[in-house]
């Protein structure tokens, strides 16, 4: 096959940028553990209203300091909601769905994960700003789907 | 081949005229006009800008409404159009047009059926039709008989070939069908991924045949269908880029192998990257939400290729009409041309969509950007203008062949993909800084809740008169095509002319596409087998229907 110079070298340089991409995604994965929340656990969400974790979800502080938050999607609401944590301290959330699926995104922040009946959604963030944060449902979730929002406070 | 081409064209009578590319741009072009009103009114709806009848129920099935229509109906009606074309012009004949029938009539039933079924509000699920959320089973069987209908659309474009291969033994195809082969067997790869999902879980589970259903498992064979649907798309509008553009210039296509490389590449690396959809997702570990991101950079080459290869194919036509110095030739293209103009934008949007679109594959960096309104802002550049302004350029260039009728308002059509283009780019760039301040995706207002609107409220609004622009433009496009197909001035038909490369095509591996539908396969099996394997091997409870709308 033929390719002109100017056409390999542009391949090259197109396959470096594609492999400096890569590098750093897979760089700070390796490093720094930086991944998507990709927890793997199931739930029948036909008994969460008895669910030891997440009947009356709260925020729990573990021995070592860290904390972890049950959340119960609905339409239209979070659970619990206003949310209560520490700044500085790795916070857990364990999210999952009763009805349809749900979003649960912290706005402003890189919290962001799906709430899939029948699945645990987990992933662990540390806010180092104190304030108060909105989450928000960023999947269709019916009429009121906007309506669906929810409290932060980072303190 | 483009020699055969020509001579078999330019005696086409209005006898052969190619109805049946006709009727499905037809369907496409209908279906993309209903559909951008109903943009309009969402663009509206989301700034908090009241206009009569405005309600959640409108609101989100016309959301509904929009993306099936566009993303599913207008693309693959216009490419089961083209491909016809392709057949007749690059081949010579379509073998089996009675099928052909059949299958656009089936494909017009299902559109319909599953149409009337979101306007009349028995299906306000969205055009990802996430379970539980449940729609009327006419819903789900409108879309099935739709894809069905495409995939005798397939059936016969390969038949075509075939009939065309017996007679023209170890030569290469024309570019044209090769990219068209690949996008036939591409699709019939990802439409695997929604067929199990319809037929298997959704259907019966809609008519009440079984209780529950896994929506995990569910999203996974959606996504298998839903990224590759993205290159059935594009793939089509690389066909026009390779091969109409350099020749509507006056230019040579600048590398016809790396050409064909570049769609054989898309045809085994788009399918295996669904995960980067689900990046979100529970159940699906990291690991091989990683080995997709690594496919889906994979799939980056080929566009660049492509980037490559147009823009070259073009300079050599700015520097045939005389130009000199680096980049003067840019100037010389004929900027007034319709197809021309459409075309080159829809490039150009494809540079910065291109490029959000390795910010959204960017596996951590995703969780900035998922399901908020960057995303729209994302495939209203990609989809909304690199396919959708390719297809209409082309519609501009393939109606008075087809029709036998001169353009009709060319000075609409002449303005109109620039309206398209600025539109979008307010609209767009809007959305991606919305979505980056928070602002979710699909929300009847942008307020949310009431007083939460504040970081966004300004950028929904400038997105509204995008919108506005877009339409406009929309309407511009249909008025030309409705005008011209009505009452253009009869002419004969000018010929097909597709571009002819510097250097003459050779047979080469690139023309084996029963060895690279093999490749295919195994890499969807490599990308698939397992995780899914592990997904159906958990405890799984499963969820009934929803019907929240």
């Amino acid at each position: 096959m033929e390719i002109d110079l100017y056409e390999r070298i542009w391949m090259w340089a197109a396959t470096a940028l594609i492999v400096v991409f890569l590098g750093a995604i897979i760089l700070t994965t390796g490093a720094e553990a930086i991944e998507p929340p990709s927890h793997v656990e199931t739930i029948d969400p036909a008994t969460i209203s008895t669910h030891p974790e997440f009947a009356t979800p709260k925020v729990v502080q573990r021995p070592d300091g860290s904390i972890v938050v049950p959340v119960v999607t609905a339409m239209f609401a979070f659970s619990p909601s206003p949310i209560e944590v520490p700044s500085n301290v790795p916070v857990t959330f364990r999210i999952t769905s009763v009805d349809v699926i749900h979003g649960f995104q912290i706005a402003g922040t890189n919290a962001n994960a799906m709430s899939i009946p029948g699945y645990v959604s987990q992933f662990t963030i540390t806010f180092p700003k104190i304030g108060e944060y909105q989450i928000v449902c960023n999947e269709y979730c019916g009429l009121l789907h906007h309506m669906m929002s929810g409290k932060l406070i980072v303190k | 081949m483009t020699t055969t081409t020509m001579t078999a064209t330019t005696t086409m009578a209005p006898a052969t005229r190619n109805t049946l590319a006709l009727a499905n741009i037809g369907v496409a072009i209908a279906a993309f006009g209903v559909s951008t009103a109903m943009g309009l009114l969402q663009s509206l709806s989301i700034a908090d800008i009241n206009f009569p009848k405005r309600s959640e129920e409108l609101y989100y099935m016309s959301v509904t409404a929009h993306g099936v229509l566009m993303a599913l109906v207008f693309t693959t009606f216009f490419i089961m159009g083209l491909g016809y074309v392709i057949a007749q012009e690059g081949l010579g004949a379509i073998r089996g047009r009675a099928l052909g029938w059949i299958g656009y009539w089936l494909a017009v039933a299902g559109s319909l059926s599953a149409a009337v079924t979101i306007l009349r509000g028995k299906a306000t699920v969205l055009y990802t039709f996430y379970p539980p959320m449940q729609a009327h089973p006419l819903f789900y069987i409108g879309a099935t008989v739709l894809v069905v209908g495409s995939w005798i659309w397939g059936g016969v474009i390969i038949a075509s070939y075939r009939a065309w291969r017996r007679d023209h033994p170890r030569v290469p195809a024309p570019l044209t069908v090769h990219g068209m082969l690949a996008t036939v067997i591409l699709w019939y790869l990802a439409t695997i991924g929604v067929a199990i999902e319809m037929l298997g879980m959704l259907i019966p589970w809609s008519l009440g045949f079984v209780d529950k259903i896994d929506p995990l498992v569910a999203r996974t064979y959606f996504w298998w269908f839903g990224h590759p649907l993205v290159y059935f798309w594009l793939m089509p509008a690389y066909i026009i880029w390779y091969t109409v553009l350099p020749r509507i210039v006056g230019g040579r296509l600048f590398s016809d192998p790396l050409a064909r490389m570049a769609f054989i590449l898309f045809l085994i690396l788009s399918t295996p990257v669904g995960f980067h959809h689900q990046f979100a997702d529970p159940g699906i570990t990291a690991g091989w939400k990683l080995a997709h991101t690594v496919l889906t950079y994979g799939v980056m080459f080929p566009s660049f290729m492509t980037a490559f290869t147009v823009i070259a194919s073009l300079e050599i036509a700015g520097r045939l009409r005389g130009a000199r110095g680096l980049f003067n030739w840019i100037g010389r293209l004929p900027w007034s041309d319709p197809l021309f103009a459409a075309v080159a934008l829809a490039m150009i949007a494809f540079t910065f969509g291109g490029f959000g679109g390795a910010i959204n594959a960017a596996y951590a960096m995703n969780s900035m950007v998922h399901n908020t309104a960057w995303i729209m802002g994302h495939f209203h550049v990609t989809l909304g203008t690199t396919v959708a302004l390719t297809f209409m350029g082309a519609t501009y260039w393939l109606l008075p062949r087809l029709l036998g009728r001169q353009l009709r308002f060319t000075w609409l059509a002449r303005a109109q993909p620039y309206l398209w283009f600025a539109g979008m780019s307010i609209f767009s760039v809007s959305y991606h800084i919305a979505g980056l301040r928070g602002l979710p995706r699909r929300v009847y207002s942008a307020s949310l809740s009431g007083d939460q609107g504040a970081p966004w409220h300004f950028l929904t609004v400038v997105a509204a008169q995008g919108g506005m622009l877009l339409f406009l433009s929309a309407v511009c496009f249909v008025s030309v095509v409705i005008a011209t197909w009505t009452s253009g001035k009869k002419i004969d038909a000018p010929p097909f002319e597709f571009a002819v490369p510097l250097r003459p095509p050779v047979a080469s591996i690139w023309d084996r596409f029963g060895l690279w539908t093999v490749v295919a396969i195994v890499l969807i099996a490599a990308a698939y087998a397992y995780p899914l394997a592990e997904l159906l091997s958990h405890p799984r409870y499963g969820s009934p229907g929803f019907k929240p709308y």
